[in-house]
């Protein structure tokens, strides 16, 4: 390893992670919604919120860019406030927030659902207000799935890479990641045991991450 | 206090319809599955919000669709015993007891909850999780306590064990309890008072011995006509292993031995099982004769008819075919003698001891 081979993974652990905890909040309350709620637009933003898991990266990372962008509407706003992410390690996290946000739902929402409906019933019928009911039985009993969910997230979010390169560039120190950087390692004749030593940590990561969700989704089941 | 409960709601074929009081005590709702009887309970409860109805209980309103009142479920105060005891299985028995309120140590003994408190539901045994179930509903303290089928998913043994808390219940907590059953000797054992419900139609609320005479306005009530007399236990005889009961001075045997001498028993009576004879019989193997009057005969829709009699102010029925009530002569007034062929006893707690 390099010093360089660890500012990338650095970086790229502390916008995947940044990426998973700031949008956790957010992807419980979109799957609370869309596992209990029923209203007009469920169906829209069910569509929404799936879109980046079919949309080609590029996509997602070019309209990120329009948004975003010192030009976009919101970048216009942001950047003279110091607070621009475009080409920044920030931006980095909200490329991968947003490419991971449908799986992280996707996850807490099929925990939700599947605590039996019985149990907010009784609950009611104890004089727990909706909110008592959310925060004392259905999280808790949903906390495998919702934990599955995360990490499962902060997996996609340490692989991104379309969007990721399309919205915030490939700028080593800055918003070079590890697939961005594996990247531009291969495209350099003579640097691929640079690039070799990153998937070797890449694919450590990843099966990490699938073996906690699989241990969790096991605690899950053992509990009902 | 007691709770009014007026409804009326379009549930796909079935229009379901009540119109009860109910006072402090048992009132069972008896009727056929998919008679509409959980949908009257999560009615009560506000899990389901029906078209049209009135409900007061605790002296409160909690449903007046006329003046637009609708207080979601967990602002009614009701226990609600469903039929699986859906208790939280990430939290302890004690914290699932006391999810809705302080639980009363008392209740936790009576119960028999105490070596329990610590565990989870998912190491409990059924009767263990009902009864947990039980005392998580009561610790509401509620204005009625709703109890769904509490025991159809429990084996005899079980429900031998919880059916004395549920008539201890009945008999102390001075609140309306509503009962869903679709079995006549948990009706004969707990009720005083009986709802008869058929396709969503439920019956005027009457006494369980009004109700176990038979209403003949219904197939159902028809189906369930027998008796219910109420007996107090004068002794046993060990060697033919029979219970010596009485009303009045009237003496009835049952088989086996059936609680102590001065408890009250419910014996229940199946229409079928009582057969009339003018004269006392000679030379019969029945062991219950009873003395009786004709109060009235409702001919039945097919070769059957039900006569109601009188023994002592309590009411009894006899199926009969048409042919031997025209061949006995029977009419209302007439003396008669009952013959009781079986009789499922009840034993019953005297009150306050």
């Amino acid at each position: 390893m390099t010093p360089a081979d660890w500012v990338t993974i650095w970086l790229s652990l502390k916008v995947a992670l940044t990426a998973t905890v700031v949008s956790l909040p957010f992807g419980i309350l979109v799957a609370l919604v869309l596992a209990r709620g029923r209203f007009p637009g469920h169906g829209a933003l069910n569509i929404l919120v799936h879109l980046p898991l079919v949309l080609p990266p590029v996509v997602t990372g070019y309209l990120l860019l329009l948004a975003f962008g010192a030009q976009g509407p919101i970048g216009r706003v942001l950047e003279p406030l110091g607070l621009g992410i475009a080409f920044r390690w920030t931006g980095a996290a909200l490329a991968a927030a947003v490419m991971a946000f449908p799986l992280m739902v996707r996850a807490i929402r099929l925990a939700i659902e599947a605590v039996p409906e019985g149990l907010p019933e009784a609950a009611k019928t104890l004089g727990a207000s909706p909110l008592r009911v959310v925060l004392t039985v259905i999280l808790p009993l949903a906390l495998p799935g919702i934990l599955a969910g995360a990490i499962l997230a902060l997996a996609k979010a340490l692989g991104e890479f379309g969007a990721t390169i399309t919205f915030v560039s490939n700028i080593p120190g800055q918003t070079q990641t590890i697939p961005t950087a594996i990247y531009a390692a291969l495209q350099i004749p003579g640097q691929e045991p640079a690039a070799a030593r990153l998937i070797l940590v890449s694919i450590a990561i990843s099966a990490a991450a699938l073996i906690a969700s699989e241990w969790l989704a096991t605690r899950a089941r053992r509990r009902r | 206090m007691s709770a009014l409960v007026s409804l009326r709601h379009r549930l796909g074929a079935v229009e379901l319809s009540i119109e009860a009081e109910m006072p402090p005590g048992i009132t069972v709702l008896f009727g056929p599955s998919g008679a509409g009887k959980t949908s009257i309970l999560r009615a009560i409860a506000g899990l389901l919000h029906p078209e049209d109805g009135r409900i007061t209980a605790g002296g409160e309103t909690w449903l007046d669709t006329g003046a637009g009142i609708d207080l979601p479920a967990h602002r009614r105060r009701v226990g609600y015993v469903f039929q699986e005891p859906r208790l939280f299985p990430h939290l302890t028995v004690a914290r699932n007891i006391a999810y809705g309120g302080q639980p009363d140590a008392a209740l936790i003994e009576l119960l028999g909850l105490g070596p329990l408190l610590s565990r989870r539901p998912g190491s409990l045994s059924g009767g263990e999780a009902q009864r947990v179930a039980l005392a998580r509903a009561l610790s509401r303290d509620p204005s009625i306590l709703l109890m769904d089928e509490p025991l159809s998913a429990l084996d005899l043994g079980l429900k031998r064990d919880i059916l004395p808390f549920f008539e201890r219940l009945r008999d102390e907590a001075g609140r309306p309890i509503l009962y869903v059953s679709h079995d006549i000797d948990e009706v004969a054992r707990l009720a005083d008072r009986v709802i008869l419900i058929e396709d969503g139609r439920a019956g005027p609320s009457r006494t369980v011995a009004e109700a176990l005479t038979g209403d003949p306005g219904s197939a159902l009530g028809r189906a369930i006509a027998g008796g219910l007399l109420v007996a107090t236990v004068a002794a046993h005889d060990p060697e033919d292993n029979l219970t010596e009961a009485r009303i009045g001075d009237q003496r009835l045997w049952l088989p086996g031995r059936i609680g102590e001498p001065g408890d009250r028993l419910r014996l229940r009576l199946d229409a079928r099982d009582v057969t009339l004879a003018l004269d006392r019989p000679q030379g019969i193997s029945a062991l219950n004769i009873l003395p009786a009057t004709v109060t009235a005969i409702d001919p039945g829709p097919g070769a059957g008819a039900l006569v109601r009699l009188d023994h002592q102010g309590q009411g009894l029925t006899a199926r009969l075919t048409r042919r031997s009530v025209t061949a006995l002569g029977l009419e209302p007034g007439r003396r008669v003698f009952a013959i009781l062929k079986t009789m499922a006893a009840t034993p019953e707690r005297v009150a306050g001891g």
